[in-house]
């Protein structure tokens, strides 16, 4: 145990030196972005250089205020670290600007595949992808003498039996707390089900159909295995029932999967007997019931030029190869050069392999996620039923989408 | 005093007043009547490290000529106020004539965002307001009756709910309420109820919700009754006492009509701040349960699209709300000042 902290601190004391020499910028770099642990990571990196000063925000709350934090001339907020859903926030309001002038001058080390591109414009630069995807415990599942699920439908089945056995009371979880959580549940079920969100080419939404039904009866099926809570639990409540050793079967986010056993007072058999498969399927579709996302930085539009160059330096130095390690290589499946897959990103792969689709990138995509996240909540407490609540998320959507000029 | 002396006494507190009150007011207002500009979309690829695909984004160019010509985006009049995240009057129209039963017309009523939440709010409102005024005057008699070495503790330790930041004091009320927290599991014990949860449940939120206002707001009314407990002219109490009168009947006939005009204080501040309920909701996760305006306007703002118009209208909603609640006490204060002079 020793040998390794001597290891790591001397690695660290290594990669400290190398800072000094590698990353020397002049000018503000201020970040704003969640707090996952792989972000925490990028954070530090960037805190890394010398020469100007970097500093960063990092909270669950980033959405809230990025908009905000980077409208003002000269912004707070030098760069967001943004996913496939809030960058779009960030485009309609034109407060990012295109990275191709500084890709080319200190981008050499990035790849092709890293670089998000938006109307032939790099927007942004990837560092990490994540999905939703299985999470169980191994243990549970042979006391129980059932396969890990490979559909909603074998979760089900799965959940009823550990039930039944007595093993646990509430062995499925989920992140359904009302709002953004719920309505991602719901956007997993509904493409896993074949479904599409708008009429192809407009802003006009079709949710209220069969697969909208099926996603939702589904949903409810679930929670009544889940902690009868669930309408207060997102991700972090949802670990920390499966640390504890309440939960048997969850879809979980890649990004906290992997580091979900080294917290404090973790349950030793949650440790040693937590096992990751690839994302769900259900209703018989080949799509799994999960989105594809990628987590990546942007430079803010009203700085100079001189902070943008900073940021992006800060940056780039913050997700260069030297920084997987054997804390970090487990953290997120990156999209860095010599990056090695760990055991802990075989859901992620899986995902993206199984054909998963990505999270759609559409300026409406916004206003029916905060939605879905506001109508359903009734459907799950049995106050309505599934045709109901998805006729009040469309009427809800298309009032929003009337006041911000999607639709007419 | 003189007209100059007045002029120059007021002006610091009218600058103030006119800079942070009245002027936001005039920006909520104007926000709340414009929505954005019609977006003009186009069609154009992008690509992400999973794939290229063809997709829709907002035109910038486009959108920021159109923002130069028209700075303050398209007139909408009263629409916001009308639409169904708001008064919703279409809807109700609809829903009213072609009612089944006059329940089903409320049970649509019931899932309109804005009715959903005024009933919240009323209900909090009207049943937090007089309950913590009760309470604060019980603990305010109970320890204006104690020994005076007693006093300063309990008066400290009767504060602290207010002195505890709303958020801190519902989060941690919420993790003891939790199934797996200490009341939660307690209370599935006493009732032998393994499923029992006060979260899942829209009647125990809200109970909950109402405690925890009566639990927060209980010390201000409690702090202000004892101040007023101080003034009590003893003189009348002297002679109540001579007169025979009972503990009960010295409250009754003493002490309760020389506070009135606090309780009237109490009333109106606690109306405005319980109409304005937020935090609970917010550190219960109360959402799916109870919301209200404010509510509105944090989520309007919170989500990856804001909605300005519509989270200013909640604003002059909210404006106007509390306007008509306060009217009753207002008008009451107004006559009595009128009587005196």
């Amino acid at each position: 145990m020793f040998l390794k902290k001597l290891v790591v601190a001397s690695a660290m004391t290594l990669m400290a030196g190398e800072a000094l020499a590698d990353c020397e910028i002049s000018g503000r770099v201020n970040v704003v972005g969640n707090e996952f642990p792989a972000i925490q990571t990028v954070g530090i990196g960037a805190k890394e250089c010398t020469g100007g000063k970097v500093s960063t925000n990092l909270t669950a709350d980033h959405q809230k205020i990025n908009v905000a934090g980077m409208t003002g001339n000269p912004a707070e907020y030098t760069s967001a670290i943004v996913a496939n859903s809030s960058i779009v926030a960030l485009i309609n309001e034109d407060v990012i600007r295109p990275l191709d002038d500084l890709v080319a001058k200190y981008g050499q080390g990035l790849k092709k595949n890293q670089l998000i591109t938006i109307d032939g414009k790099v927007m942004a630069v990837a560092f990490m992808a994540n999905a939703q995807h299985l999470v169980y415990r191994a243990d549970i599942l042979e006391q129980a003498g059932v396969k890990p699920p490979s559909t909603y439908e074998e979760m089900l089945a799965a959940a009823k039996t550990i039930k039944e056995k007595g093993l646990m009371e509430h062995p499925v979880g989920g992140a359904y707390m009302a709002g953004w959580n719920l309505a991602q549940e719901f956007n997993n079920m509904y493409i896993g089900m074949g479904g599409e969100f708008f009429e192809p080419g407009t802003a006009k939404v079709a949710i209220n159909n069969d697969a909208g039904v099926a996603a939702l009866e589904m949903m409810k099926a679930l929670s009544g295995y889940m902690n009868p809570d669930f309408l207060t639990h997102d991700s972090n409540a949802t670990n920390a029932e499966f640390r504890a050793g309440n939960v048997a079967l969850m879809n979980m986010w890649g990004s906290r999967a992997a580091t979900l056993p080294d917290a404090d007072g973790v349950d030793p058999a949650v440790k040693e007997h937590m096992a990751i498969a690839g994302p769900m399927t259900v209703g018989g579709g080949k799509i799994p019931a999960t989105t594809l996302w990628w987590d990546g930085w942007t430079v803010a539009k009203n700085i100079s030029d001189e902070d943008a160059a900073a940021t992006f330096k800060a940056l780039t130095y913050a997700i260069r190869p030297e920084i997987l390690n054997d804390t970090t290589s487990p953290q997120a499946v990156w999209l860095i050069n010599g990056y090695q897959p760990t055991p802990a990103a075989q859901g992620v792969f899986d995902a993206a392999n199984a054909g998963s689709v990505p999270y759609p990138m559409l300026p409406y995509q916004g206003l029916l996620h905060s939605a879905l996240g506001a109508e359903l909540s009734d459907f799950m407490q049995g106050k309505e039923d599934a045709s109901t609540a998805l006729a009040d998320v469309e009427a809800a959507y298309t009032t929003a989408a009337k006041e911000k000029g999607y639709l007419q | 005093m003189k007209h100059k002396t007045f002029f120059w006494f007021i002006l610091p507190t009218a600058t103030a007043m006119l800079l942070f009150i009245a002027l936001p007011i005039v920006s909520v207002v104007t926000q709340s009547l414009f929505t954005p500009h019609e977006q003009i979309l186009k069609t154009v690829e992008n690509c992400t490290p999973f794939n290229c695909t063809e997709s829709t984004v907002v035109d910038l160019d486009a959108t920021e000529q159109q923002r130069a010509e028209q700075p303050l985006g398209r007139w909408a009049g009263l629409s916001i106020y009308l639409d169904r995240g708001h008064l919703a009057t279409a809807v109700i129209a609809d829903a009213w004539t072609t009612r089944t039963s006059i329940g089903d017309f409320v049970d649509r009523l019931g899932n309109l965002p804005f009715y959903r939440a005024m009933s919240f709010t009323l209900t909090y409102t009207f049943v937090v307001t007089p309950l913590l005024i009760v309470l604060g005057f019980a603990i305010a008699v109970a320890v204006n009756s104690l020994h005076r070495h007693l006093k300063g503790l309990v008066i400290f330790f009767s504060l602290l709910p207010m002195i505890v930041s709303p958020l801190i004091g519902s989060l941690v009320l919420f993790w003891m309420i939790d199934s797996r927290g200490v009341l939660g599991t307690g209370l599935q014990w006493l009732f032998s109820n393994p499923d029992l949860s006060l979260k899942a449940s829209t009647e125990l939120t809200w109970i909950m919700l109402i405690v925890y206002g009566v639990w927060h707001s209980a010390p201000f009314a409690f702090v202000v009754f004892y101040a007023g407990l101080q003034t009590l002219p003893q003189d009348t109490m002297e002679s109540a006492m001579i007169d025979g009168a009972t503990r009960w009947q010295q409250t009754k006939y003493v002490v309760i009509p020389h506070l009135m005009p606090l309780v009237t204080f109490v009333a109106l501040i606690q109306l405005m701040d319980n109409f304005r309920v937020f935090e609970p909701i917010v550190g219960f996760n109360a959402e799916a349960h109870a919301t209200s305006l404010s509510w509105f306007i944090f989520n309007d703002l919170g989500g990856e699209t804001r909605l300005l118009s519509s989270a200013s209208a909640s604003s002059v909603l909210t404006i106007i709300g509390v306007a008509i609640l306060l009217s009753p006490v207002l008008v009451r204060t107004w006559r009595d000042f009128k009587a005196k002079g």
